[in-house]
């Protein structure tokens, strides 16, 4: 059936419209943090700059500058989110494995425990977690938002790895277990393999989760010794005279990472969004 | 139990137990002493009043409070609004993704930049986007004519909230459609064949047809995003923090001051208990729709 010019038009349109929707404000952010900051307040606006210049980014990543405050919080965030990952990964696959392949009483109630923590707002928690964090002298510190933002992803793992894991057929267990595998061995050399995607997903949107917190970020961290990206954007954009074309960058540096994991593993992320496990 | 049973318990409960732990020690105990908090009258401002437990003073006081309820009225505001636009606009989305043509896919990959872009990102750009003097915004709309002068959007009570809106919408809206392409891939073709044969058009197909089945898939996106949406602090801090005259001080972001730049520890974790409970609902709402997916 060959379809009407008018079909045709229509979607070309669409098409259009979405991808001006989505590209445009995208597009903005990065000419800006190109152009010169006299082209960016000038009036009438010139919206492609005539010298285009990565001299901000050469700053940020190279110099020694005040620029390089940028480049300690960019490792901050980092560090922190690698580690998290790392953490969630270990303990969440133990716990998923027994939640997927072994029997014990209280198994459902821990699992829907589960699952409601990792609904709580964090506003729930944050006020006595500052309070006693601040006792301990753990205010300001990676370590302090590595534990909190362990403790918040844990739960979500083990819910996604235990869905992995539900896929995976017994037989190839059993047969492995005949041959004398225990349960740690059919772990680690069956399971794991087979749902080797599965865990790769589930490490990156770990990932992607820490990297982009905020609200916790903002209350637990204050300075260059703790502070994550997320929190020092929000200070650069509540100052009182911005840089605006320094903000973008820093706003374009933060944004790469996810942007390329999100194009790279495209894939994985789509059917584990569509699982329906992970927060917008 | 028979000993195999047991060991087999022992074993999921010390597989378990380092997760387990960890949670209750981070999450589960300060939830609790929140709790235990908003009993109190803790309140860093007047420390020498010391401590008294007040009961549920603190409570009746945010319950009987007129800016509480406002504050309500705005997140519930930004909550409808925004879901509503995401979902017509995820609505247009799918179907147009549905369709095959040259260039889909690549439509399909940019779904999820808006996703993955940091909230925090999304934030400075649209700020940046809505500046009063050198924003894009309005230097598009006073070159095609449509404005005469510059104007300042995010300092406006009505275009504050919409422009905060429109931030929220533009990152969350590839997600719903994401999820409602699903939703359209999973009906099947014959029936979308034997509306064809039996003559009907393309719009009684899509009320017909479409839009009936496509209802689980609202279903959950709907609770998914009312739980989010409810609530939304990030982009409000950065855009606007609250202001101008309290005009997007949705309820996250009050109880965030009244902790935090008021020290009012014990009011702060009051309101934070409300805020949990009606996320509390909404997360219960939730289950009980995937689990009545789970029965479809």
């Amino acid at each position: 059936m060959s379809k009407s010019l008018g079909y045709k038009i229509g979607i070309a349109c669409g098409a259009l419209l979405l991808a001006s929707f989505i590209l445009a404000p995208l597009a903005w952010l990065f000419l800006s943090s190109i152009a010169e900051l006299k082209e960016l307040l000038a009036i009438p606006l010139r919206w492609i700059p005539r010298h285009p210049t990565f001299a901000r980014y050469g700053g940020i990543l190279f110099s020694q500058g005040p620029e390089s405050e940028f480049r300690k919080i960019m490792w901050n965030s980092f560090s922190i989110a690698l580690a998290v990952t790392v953490i969630c990964v270990f303990l969440g696959s133990l716990a998923a494995y027994a939640f997927s392949r072994l029997r014990f009483p209280g198994r459902e109630r821990v699992l829907f425990l589960l699952l409601f923590s990792y609904m709580l707002p964090p506003i729930a928690f944050i006020i006595p977690l500052y309070q006693n964090l601040s006792q301990l002298g753990m205010l300001d510190t990676k370590g302090a938002l590595i534990l909190v933002y362990s403790a918040i992803l844990v739960p979500f793992v083990i819910w996604m790895m235990k869905t992995y894991f539900d896929t995976i057929p017994r037989d190839l267990e059993d047969a492995a277990k005949i041959d004398g595998c225990t349960h740690l061995g059919t772990l680690f050399r069956v399971i794991f393999p087979l749902s080797l995607p599965g865990i790769v997903a589930t490490l990156l949107f770990a990932f992607l989760m820490s990297w982009e917190e905020f609200f916790i970020a903002l209350i637990l961290t204050s300075t260059l010794q703790a502070k994550t990206i997320p929190v020092a954007i929000a200070e650069f954009s509540g100052r009182h005279s911005i840089d605006f074309g320094m903000m973008a960058t820093g706003g374009v540096l933060a944004a790469l990472p996810p942007v390329l994991i999100a194009l790279l593993f495209q894939r994985y992320i789509v059917e584990g969004l569509l699982s329906g496990a992970v927060k917008g | 139990m028979s000993s195999f049973q047991k060991r087999e318990a022992y074993f999921a409960w010390f597989l378990i137990a380092p997760s387990f732990l960890f949670i209750a020690l981070v999450i589960f105990y300060p939830v609790f002493s929140s709790f235990l908090l908003s009993l109190f009258q803790v309140d860093l401002t007047r420390r020498a009043m010391g401590t008294p437990f007040v009961g549920f003073k603190n409570y009746a006081e945010i319950l009987r409070s007129g800016y509480f309820w406002t504050s309500m009225g705005r997140t519930a505001y930004f909550t409808v609004v925004s879901i509503a636009l995401e979902m017509l606009l995820g609505f247009f989305i799918a179907l147009l993704l549905h369709q095959k043509f040259y260039g889909r896919g690549v439509l399909r990959s940019l779904l999820l930049l808006p996703w993955a872009l940091p909230i925090t990102v999304c934030a400075i750009m649209w700020k940046w986007i809505f500046n009063a003097n050198y924003g894009a915004l309005n230097a598009f709309l006073t070159q095609v004519g449509i404005l005469e002068s510059y104007r300042p959007w995010l300092t406006q009570p009505w275009s504050a909230m919409h422009g905060v809106i429109i931030a929220d919408v533009w990152k969350v809206t590839p997600l719903v459609a994401l999820f409602l392409l699903a939703g359209l891939q999973t009906i099947p073709r014959e029936l979308y064949e034997a509306a064809l044969v039996d003559g009907a058009g393309r719009f009684v197909t899509l009320w017909r047809i479409t839009m009936p089945l496509l209802l689980p898939t609202v279903n959950v996106v709907l609770v998914l995003r009312t739980l989010d949406a409810f609530r939304v602090f990030d982009v409000v801090y950065i855009m606007t923090q609250g202001g101008p005259a309290n005009a997007t001080k949705v309820i996250s972001f009050l109880a965030y001051q009244e902790a935090f730049k008021f020290l009012h520890f014990s009011k702060g974790a009051a309101l934070s208990y409300i805020i949990t409970m009606v996320v509390a609902l909404f997360a219960y709402l939730y289950t009980k729709t995937l689990k009545r997916q789970i029965e479809y």
